[in-house]
């Protein structure tokens, strides 16, 4: 481990009095102000633990809303029998496994098959968890009654939210983030100096999908009655992709750019033209693809890199005349 | 059990039909096409919509279907896809890319099709009467839109491997590069290759209304078959997707009606692991470095 720079201290004292300050919104407001914040921070921790994976490999994932309804199921099942704590570990273990079972049949291959795979696996998941619940337990309706309000579950979604980013930053400085930057520029390259890829890619999908895991259970006393079909909603997994690609998955904070506005824009659209969401949501697609290929922070660094370049090469010019 | 896999192929016909065009759409145009679901749904309504309006027999309507699904495709490719062919730097970006652009196609596609349609159900009756095979009774109008499907898949297997432009078609396929070379027009070929992908894929549509019912929501699920149907008979590959397509739909057929109907997805899941962890080249594929 090398020692942190002034950079490094002088951008986490910032962000540790970020996160006081958006702790303290409960006490300001409980209504809608804080339902909406709940499904910023949300996002912003799927998002975040979306691109922890997908950004340095490149691989879109669809598998969000699967590890998800897997921890919201953990809650669920055991809410009466098991303390909460416990279940949202459950439900962290559960996502990491299913993520380990993709991984190891499609990261050997190319990304393709890795999309494909996980375009149908929430469905798939859905379908088994409510054939095994109809087969094996009496429990149709499941209900989760806890002492948990939704300011407790903001601060959880908060804490969890800080807790990806310190894993991206620990990454990052880790040999596995050293090998991850190298699979994503050439994975020949990285594979002939000596990189296992697949397991270095499993891995890092692993504790991906488990953070999305532990999001799914913390939300589950938000919804109360659980059922399959909201639990494992695929649209998670293209929101997903979609707020984390407008923001730029280069750097781990890029996706919260694309986060806030979207989470607004879509509260919009939901309340007044909720017939429109699918159209609005393949504009959405189009316009990052052909509009926004690097996202919003990718843009911005393109701008600030030219502005730079001209102010360098200005005095440059000026002394040459 | 013969019951099971009569109606098993029966329903593998359109499947291969709509797997076919998304193989070609894979294969030789490049695009990963994730909104091949929707043009199904489309075709499914507009062969609905000339039977009830026009009374005119979906078999007959495939004459309409198939040119304007051709067209609508055709523009699909040039307006949205072709810019991103050409801006790729490699294969890799451009799975991408596609990849992405036909979410947000999905999505328009499904969008506008929820506004008109609704979120229901729907079906027609169209030749609901007892076919005996074997024996046992199956819909006429299943056996019906497999003979077609089977008429559309023999003319394709002879467009690709009896004529120029089928052969053209198969060369770009293998390397766009070499086709380049020997005089192929490799961007009107990919584009028509898409073209005739999305026409193959709404006439599927077209037959699977016959006997199926459906709504405006469901493509994805189909795209999801057809899409393990390319995978395990090898991209680009027609005979072996017409094979994945028969296994596929018999092990549908298979498990629900011998463990659960609602378990469906779960046995074409099974089969796509099967394929990735043995022959994720195909099961007619050679293995590439």
């Amino acid at each position: 481990m090398t020692r942190l720079s002034q950079k490094e201290i002088a951008i986490g004292v910032a962000a540790i009095l970020f996160l006081a300050l958006a702790a303290m919104l409960p006490f300001v407001d409980q209504g809608y102000y804080l339902s909406l914040a709940v499904n910023i921070t949300l996002y912003a921790a799927l998002c975040t633990a979306w691109t922890l994976f997908s950004g340095p490999t490149h691989y879109v994932s669809l598998a969000t809303a699967a590890f998800f309804g897997l921890g919201t199921y953990a809650v669920a099942l055991w809410v009466d029998v098991l303390p909460f704590p416990l279940l949202v570990g459950f439900g962290a273990v559960a996502a990491g496994a299913l993520a380990a079972l993709v991984g190891v049949a499609t990261l050997r291959l190319s990304g393709v098959y890795f999309v494909i795979f996980t375009l149908g696996l929430a469905e798939l998941v859905r379908q088994i968890v409510t054939w095994a619940q109809g087969k094996f337990t009496t429990r149709m309706g499941l209900y989760v009654f806890t002492d948990l309000r939704e300011m407790h579950i903001y601060w959880m979604l908060l804490a969890l939210t800080a807790l990806v980013f310190l894993t991206g930053w620990l990454i990052n400085r880790s040999r596995l983030g050293f090998a991850m930057r190298i699979i994503g520029d050439d994975e020949t390259v990285a594979r002939h100096s000596g990189i296992d890829t697949a397991k270095a890619k499993i891995a890092l999908f692993v504790i991906s999908g488990a953070f999305i895991g532990i999001a799914g259970a913390i939300c589950a006393p938000r919804y109360g009655y659980i059922q399959a079909t909201t639990a494992f909603n695929p649209m998670t997994s293209f929101l997903v992709v979609i707020m984390a690609l407008l923001g730029g998955t280069k750097r781990l904070w890029g996706p919260i750019v694309g986060v806030i506005p979207f989470v607004i824009l879509m509260d919009f659209i939901t309340v007044r033209f909720s017939n429109y969401m699918p159209i609005a949501m393949g504009l959405s697609f189009l316009a990052i693809v052909f509009l926004l290929p690097q996202g919003v922070t990718g843009r911005l660094e393109q701008v600030w890199n030219r502005l730079q370049s001209r102010r360098t090469a200005k005095p440059a010019a000026e002394k040459a005349a | 059990m013969t019951q099971i896999l009569v109606t098993g192929i029966l329903l593998s016909g359109t499947y291969a039909l709509i797997a076919l065009g998304l193989t070609l759409q894979y294969g030789v145009a490049r695009i990963m096409n994730l909104a091949n679901g929707e043009t199904l749904v489309a075709g499914c309504f507009i062969a609905m919509w000339l039977f009830a309006t026009l009374t005119i027999n979906p078999v007959v309507g495939l004459l309409i279907i198939a040119p304007a699904a051709f067209a609508a495709n055709w523009g699909i490719y040039r307006v949205a896809l072709e810019p991103l062919v050409k801006r790729a730097k490699s294969r890799g970006q451009l799975e991408v890319d596609s990849i992405l652009a036909t979410f947000g196609l999905l999505f328009l596609f499904q969008g506008i099709m929820l506004l008109t349609f609704g979120g229901e159900y729907f079906n027609y009756t169209f030749l609901a009467q007892r076919f005996e095979i074997l024996g046992s009774g199956y819909g006429l109008n299943r056996v019906v839109a497999f003979a077609a499907a089977v008429a559309i898949a023999v003319a394709l297997y002879f467009f690709l491997y009896r004529t120029r432009h089928g052969t053209a078609m198969r060369a770009v396929a293998v390397d766009p590069k070499s086709a380049n070379l020997v005089a192929i027009d490799v961007a009107r070929t990919a584009a028509i290759a898409f073209a005739l992908g999305g026409a193959l894929t709404a006439c599927g549509g077209a037959l699977l209304s016959t006997f199926y019912t459906f709504n405006a929501s469901m493509g994805v699920v189909f795209t999801m078959k057809a899409l393990i149907i390319v995978i395990m008979g090898g991209v680009g590959d027609v005979r072996g997707a017409v094979l994945a397509a028969l296994i596929l739909g018999v092990a549908e057929t298979a498990v629900a009606s011998l463990i659960d109907p609602s378990l469906t997805l779960a046995a074409t899941y099974t089969l796509f692991i099967v394929v990735l962890l043995f022959r994720p080249q195909g099961m007619f594929g050679r293995q590439t470095t």
